[in-house]
């Protein structure tokens, strides 16, 4: 029994992880139809930042606030210098341009700060809550705690404000926004800022937790995209709870299996998922009225 | 008039050509590294590039060898070891290398070996698994102690405990499956019993799971860990959010301030097998090591402002016998080096000391090996080891 507590709390701490990285995918997706493949060099700048500025005397607060600012800078940059000029584009195609935008920022990454992995000091301490024979750290709790936030925050304002529901109105047909006054490029603008803002604090969370280094972002980003695909893409609950999913099932595969194919375990959902259940867990069928 | 000119531009231009072709051919002597400056043995291949970067230019600053200025070209393998490879080729078709002294890590050592058989260049390697010297081949050295040592220095410690009955959480990288391998086999004389195998991939970020089927694995008494990198840094963070309180055994592979520093309180107690350079100012003054560790020490501390590791250790001691070897051959031909390498007798370097022959092209015996426990953030000696 403390045996199974102990690998469903390693699976949610891990888990939590992918999440953030999974409502990043979400919320670029909910508004403009992109894959965003930066997402986890969004994650990555946010941990290696505010750690170098820590590192430059900056006090540890002062520094993660830098450091969601400037990674957010560089989402509102990534959307208007990369992603805006190339709109008109098919979708591979802008897809295959945030790839390229997370193979650029992986390379000045390398050179603006370093090569060497980097920690920082955990929110409440290094000691370990005891459960049932289980153990987790508190650091864990903060992440999933941060998960529920945000997602809570998420879907007050798609469902509460007017700003909310001009993202859902550009997702679901651009021209139409346009025609009803959204500015629409401003919508994208945005969501691409919010989704490196929330990227930038996952980074900061986890941090304590998984280390960062520069090159953190590519297998955080497939194994956020898968949990973004279990749950549903376009689904804020459903990347959480995909993202939960996905870590619990790899710490029991470690446990209980072998702990060789646990990589695997992700990228085997995408498949299973794309095969049979395009649509995710949470997320409805396409349906088009011909 | 016109053709005259022409001619006589042409003639300064082939002249002037002429003469920088033959300057180059004759002032430098090319030794290629590839190293894994970045990615996840970075805190293998840093210090290792460092290390040879200073050295180089210090040779350089008192004349070069045999009257030649040396001249390293480094390439990033990132970890890769199929970058590792391709680098190897360039550096022998392309930059044509006479010496190699690089491999950072047991996986892009393996790759390349091949290459410098083939072409006939000495390659002393600076990674960790036996196979690179067992079976030996021609052309190929290698100057860190190998994990079948690590294994028995550990076994030999864990002896001197009254410890028989071990868990291994070894990563799936070439050198924590090797030294995982060479434990096993030694384990039966070594009157060691393995009770449970568990691994984990290099870059996974959580080991709690296999650590928690070791921690209620019964009889285990203490937990050795073959891998090097992040892994055990992470490995022994969980470890010490588990509460586990049997004895911990790390590589040399984690033989960098780094590991200390990402591990935090948790490798408060951490023992692992490591070279006499990590505590060089604690060494006896009679240690015939003692000279020189304390100076590569100083000089790397000065020159880049970070502690000293082992792995800048071995590159210092790889480029310090090849360029023994090629004073003695008197010469910078492959043939001549490499036998003269192979002739290394009493080399004192930062790793132990070394006597290689044509049946040991590592040169070093349990002897180079103390066994070292962290205390208050830094290493200390286990007596009498």
């Amino acid at each position: 029994m403390a045996e199974l507590l102990q690998f469903i709390s390693s699976g949610l701490t891990v888990g939590a992880i992918y999440a953030l990285v999974a409502l990043g995918f979400t919320l670029i997706y909910k508004s403009s139809d992109i894959i965003n493949f930066a997402q986890g060099e969004f994650v990555m700048l946010g941990g290696m930042t505010t750690v170098f500025v820590a590192l430059a005397g900056v006090p540890l607060p002062l520094a993660a606030l830098i450091a969601i600012i400037v990674t957010t800078a560089i989402g509102f940059a990534l959307h208007r210098l990369a992603i805006e000029p190339a709109r008109g584009a098919s979708p591979v195609a802008l897809i295959m341009i945030t790839i390229g935008a997370s193979i650029f920022l992986r390379g000045v990454a390398q050179i603006v700060f370093d090569r060497r992995f980097h920690s920082l000091p955990p929110l409440f301490g290094a000691d370990p809550i005891q459960f049932g024979g289980a153990a987790i750290l508190p650091q864990s709790l903060v992440v999933l705690a941060s998960a529920t936030a945000i997602v809570t925050l998420l879907w007050l304002f798609i469902d509460r404000t007017l700003l909310g529901k001009a993202v859902l109105a550009t997702a679901a047909n651009r021209l139409a926004a346009r025609l009803i006054g959204i500015d629409t490029r401003r919508i994208v603008d945005f969501s691409f800022a919010v989704s490196a803002a929330i990227g930038a604090i996952a980074g900061i969370l986890i941090t304590p937790i998984a280390l960062t280094s520069y090159d953190v972002g590519t297998l955080l980003a497939l194994k956020g995209f898968a949990a973004a695909m279990l749950g549903g893409i376009g689904s804020a609950l459903g990347a959480v709870i995909g993202g939960l999913l996905i870590g619990m099932i790899e710490a029991f595969a470690a446990g209980y299996f072998s702990s060789n194919y646990k990589d695997a375990v992700a990228f085997l959902i995408i498949l299973v998922v794309l095969v049979s259940i395009p649509q995710g867990l949470f997320g409805r069928a396409k349906v088009e009225r011909v | 008039m016109r053709v005259l000119h022409r001619f006589t531009v042409t003639a300064a231009i082939g002249f002037l050509a002429l003469l920088s072709v033959g300057h180059r051919a004759s002032a430098q002597i090319k030794i290629g590294a590839v190293l894994s400056v970045s990615g996840p043995a970075s805190f293998l291949g840093d210090p290792e590039k460092k290390t040879l970067e200073i050295y180089v230019d210090e040779i350089n600053a008192k004349g070069g060898v045999n009257g030649q200025k040396l001249q390293l070209v480094v390439y990033d393998d990132a970890g890769s070891a199929d970058s590792a490879r391709t680098f190897a080729t360039r550096l022998v078709e392309e930059d044509k290398i006479v010496a190699m002294v690089g491999g950072s890590t047991t996986g892009a050592t393996l790759a390349m070996i091949q290459v410098f058989e083939e072409a006939k260049i000495p390659f002393i390697s600076l990674a960790g698994a036996i196979q690179i010297v067992e079976p030996v081949h021609k052309w190929i050295f290698k100057t860190p102690h190998t994990d079948k040592m690590a294994c028995e220095k550990i076994f030999a410690d864990l002896n001197s405990r009254n410890l028989t009955t071990i868990a291994l959480i070894s990563g799936t990288d070439a050198f924590g499956k090797s030294m995982h391998d060479q434990c096993v086999a030694v384990a039966p004389k070594a009157g060691i019993n393995i009770a449970l195998e568990e691994n984990y991939g290099p870059r996974d970020s959580d080991m709690t799971p296999q650590l928690t089927n070791i921690r209620n694995k019964a009889g285990v008494q203490a937990v050795v860990n073959p891998g090097f990198g992040q892994g055990p840094a992470i490995v022994t963070r969980n470890y010490h959010q588990l509460g586990i309180a049997l004895p911990l055994y790390q590589s040399h592979g984690v033989a960098s301030k780094q590991f200390i520093e990402l591990a935090g309180p948790a490798a408060e107690g951490v023992r692992l097998p490591a070279a006499a350079l990590l505590i060089a100012d604690k060494l006896p003054n009679n240690d015939p090591q003692k000279s020189v560790v304390v100076n590569y020490s100083r000089t790397y501390q000065t020159k880049t402002g970070q502690a000293v590791s082992t792995f800048g250790g071995h590159a210092y001691d790889g480029l310090m016998i090849l360029v023994e070897a090629m004073q003695r051959a008197k010469s910078a031909d492959t043939s001549k080096v490499r036998d003269e390498i192979e002739r290394t007798k009493g080399y004192i370097g930062t790793g132990g000391i070394v006597n290689m022959s044509a049946t040991d092209h590592m040169g070093l015996d349990l002897s180079a090996f103390h066994m070292l426990e962290i205390k208050s953030g830094d290493w200390m000696l286990v007596p009498g080891t």
